[in-house]
């Protein structure tokens, strides 16, 4: 509908099929053309804030509460900040060990939960296919089998975190300078039994991804894709780490903008922006400027920056991958699918490795050393490079910390792409729900956790709503 | 001295000592009455009514109540197990209490009787008062978000340590544990090594550096419910 006053404004609220809250608004002209859509993050949460005062050892059990999906990359990326403070982060090989054990249980868990019950009915029914089916109960009464694997490649990686953590949501594993358990042989022979199967499921889901990719690839090669910079934690060798390591940027060219970058001092390579109509940040690389440093991150950021995968499975599957861009970093935006996947392929070959390996199960736990009043904790949390900085005063107490969440990197990444998808597909046409969900087809290939909420699973409503530009609601359809 | 004497609770004859209270009674029987401020060792206190039972048919804090022949005394009835939901509730809207991240998770008095109460949440508002923390000392902590008032730090400072150091100052919502009046743990000759440190049932007094260590599954009360231990005693029939 037109109004007088020109614009009209679609409201996709919330965006659905992803973790927390967030709306989309597109504004068209009187021609119906797409002037500008934009994602907002409409949730405060103040965790920066609250935590102020409070004894630094809570901060890897108190901040990992801000997520339900993840929360164990909160969990290390704090425990990875206090390390320092208590000079304990040249961990004991026991420790580090069980924490990436962990690690990889949670990158188990929370690709398999994106790929399988959040993206799935997308990619397997197609992005405006019927609405009542396009969920995951629809994609279990069709392909029950794939559902199922789905389900249980997470279970099994809930079960790692619940081994090393103590619990599968929100767990104390990792404290100050270390772990507080070990994994003992029973909890060994039980993760063992069943990694073959886990592995071979990895490599199904992997072959999904690819397949999709390679089959539509003249449909979505440009579907909200862009050339951008891709930003990952590496090795020393280069390779992908996803627990520990240096900041790696590259441009959409694969030129190197800085390589192995001490985490400590993180914030002199990144700035962040503040925008007044989002409450998520605008993180950029400083060299390049607030206008064009903006990055990418998450495992289409990771595959693209590192130079090699140190398991062989995941490893050839990189090397396929990238020949999508001759060698080049892939700016498909819809190739993150495949780019978890490897991940996803990797996180189980390296848990198959730990769980063979004696010194998960060693007595040495804790290291201290030289007290620090600052640490800083970088890690790659499945959705994207995770960064945590504290600074405490005299009496133990936080007296300041900044969090870089990994969607927040993804926000300028995830307006473009919804501003292209937008303009490519929404101008000059009637819009339909199954149209509206291609903005957000784009936006969940990012997996982004809009508030690292713990509530966020599930169906929630679309609502659209067709705003003039005076702010009056003209017309409304909703999605229950 | 007179002889032992014999007390009906809920029904079951139990032997007590002339001028034993009904909670210590109780407690060598294998009968378990619950309990917050209360401590073997310390001086009974009556403060949180938690182990309030009808003697005779009259309301009274059974850890300061002693026993007289032929006492007829209600412990676990329906009526009194409500009363102490609504005790410990109170309790939990009175304070800050996050169980999700206090390190006192898993071995805190408080959380394991709202468990055995079988209280989900509580049925009050919070009030969400502004506390401090005091972490001036380098190896003890003071978090009075969690403090329920329970004196047990008060009491073992006086009569145990003999040092006084942690008192009750203000009135009402403003009652509070002051450190001698209104100094500084750091200042104030409290040691680690007091029994003041170890007695507190919630996450108001803590040893630093212990957080956490204990995994998921080995603490207290992951093991057993609070008062299975006093439960333990009592003879197999």
């Amino acid at each position: 509908m037109i109004t007088k006053n020109g614009y009209r404004r679609i409201v996709i609220e919330p965006v659905t099929r992803v973790e927390g809250h967030g709306k989309v608004t597109i504004l068209l002209d009187e021609a119906g053309k797409v002037a500008r859509a934009r994602l907002h993050i409409v949730e405060f949460r103040g965790f920066e804030r609250f935590i102020e005062g409070r004894p630094f050892w809570e901060m890897p059990v108190a901040v990992q509460r801000l997520c339900g999906i993840c929360p164990v990359s909160h969990h290390l990326c704090a425990a990875k900040a206090v390390d320092r403070i208590v000079g304990g982060e040249k961990l004991t090989p026991t420790a580090e060990k069980v924490r990436r054990l962990m690690h990889y249980g949670q990158f188990l868990q929370s690709h398999a939960l994106h790929f399988f019950h959040l993206c799935s009915p997308d990619l397997l029914f197609g992005f405006d296919s019927d609405v009542a089916n396009r969920n995951v109960l629809g994609v279990a009464a069709r392909y029950p089998e794939l559902a199922k694997k789905g389900i249980l490649l997470r279970k099994y990686g809930q079960e790692v975190i619940r081994v090393t953590a103590g619990k599968r949501i929100h767990g104390t594993g990792a404290i100050p300078g270390g772990v507080n358990k070990n994994v003992n042989a029973a909890e060994r022979e039980y993760l063992k039994k069943d990694i073959d199967q886990i592995l071979a499921w990895s490599e199904e889901s992997l072959a999904i991804a690819k397949q999709y990719t390679v089959d539509h690839l003249a449909e979505i090669a440009e579907f909200g894709s862009f050339p951008s910079n891709h930003l990952a934690v590496v090795r020393a060798d280069g390779a992908m780490d996803l627990y520990d390591g240096g900041l790696r940027a590259v441009d959409a060219e694969g030129s190197v903008i800085f390589d192995h970058f001490d985490d400590q001092r993180y914030y002199e390579a990144i700035g962040e922006e503040v925008r007044d109509w989002s409450y998520m940040k605008f993180p950029f690389i400083r060299s390049l400027g607030m206008e064009h440093g903006w990055y990418r991150v998450g495992p289409l950021a990771r595959v693209n920056a590192c130079d090699f995968i140190d398991t062989p499975k995941a490893e050839a599957a990189r090397k396929e991958f990238k020949g999508l861009a001759g060698g080049k970093p892939v700016n498909v935006t819809m190739a993150y699918h495949w780019a978890r996947m490897i991940e996803l392929v990797h996180a189980a070959e390296k848990i198959a490795l730990l769980l063979d390996d004696p010194d998960i199960g060693g007595t040495e736990l804790l290291a201290s050393g030289r007290r620090r009043r600052e640490g800083v904790g970088v890690l790659e949390a499945p959705r994207g490079t995770l960064f945590h900085h504290y600074r405490v005063d005299e009496n133990d107490q936080i007296a300041m910390a900044n969090l870089i969440v990994s969607t927040t990197s993804n926000n300028e990444p995830m307006n473009r792409a919804v501003e292209k998808v937008a303009k490519d597909h929404l101008s000059g046409v009637e819009i339909t729900e199954g149209l509206l969900n291609h903005v957000e087809v784009a936006i969940r290939a990012y997996d982004p956790c809009l508030s690292c909420a713990t509530h966020a699973l599930g169906r929630m409503p679309l609502v659209v709503e067709v705003v003039d530009a005076a702010g009056c609601v003209v017309d409304r359809k909703a999605r229950d | 001295m007179s002889g032992p004497v014999t007390i009906l609770i809920d029904g079951v004859e139990v032997s007590a000592r002339p001028g034993q209270t009904i909670l210590d009674a109780a407690d060598e029987a294998g009968i378990y009455i619950p309990r917050l401020c209360h401590l073997p060792g310390l001086a009974p206190f009556g403060s949180c009514r938690v182990c309030t039972v009808t003697a005779n048919g009259r309301p009274c804090a059974s850890c300061t109540t002693p026993v007289t022949p032929g006492m007829i005394v209600e412990n676990d009835t329906e009526r009194l197990r409500e009363m102490r939901r609504q005790i410990v509730e109170m309790l939990f809207s009175e304070g800050n209490h996050f169980c999700m991240f206090c390190e006192k998770s898993g071995n805190c008095e408080l959380q394991a009787m709202a468990y055995r109460l079988g209280i989900p949440a509580s049925r009050y508002p919070g009030i969400w008062p502004v506390r401090d923390v005091d972490s001036t000392h380098p190896d003890i902590l003071i978090d009075r978000n969690r403090c329920i008032l329970c004196g047990r730090c008060v009491r073992a400072s006086r009569d145990v340590d003999g040092k006084q150091v942690f008192g009750f100052v203000g009135r009402g919502h403003g009652k509070r544990i002051a450190v001698l009046g209104d100094a500084r743990l750091r200042d104030s000759g409290v040691d680690v090594t007091d029994a003041a440190i170890d007695v507190c049932p919630v996450g108001a007094i803590l040893r630093k550096g212990t957080a956490f260590r204990v995994p998921i599954g080995q603490r207290r009360f992951d093991k057993e419910p609070i008062g299975a231990d006093i439960e333990a005693r009592k003879e197999k029939p």
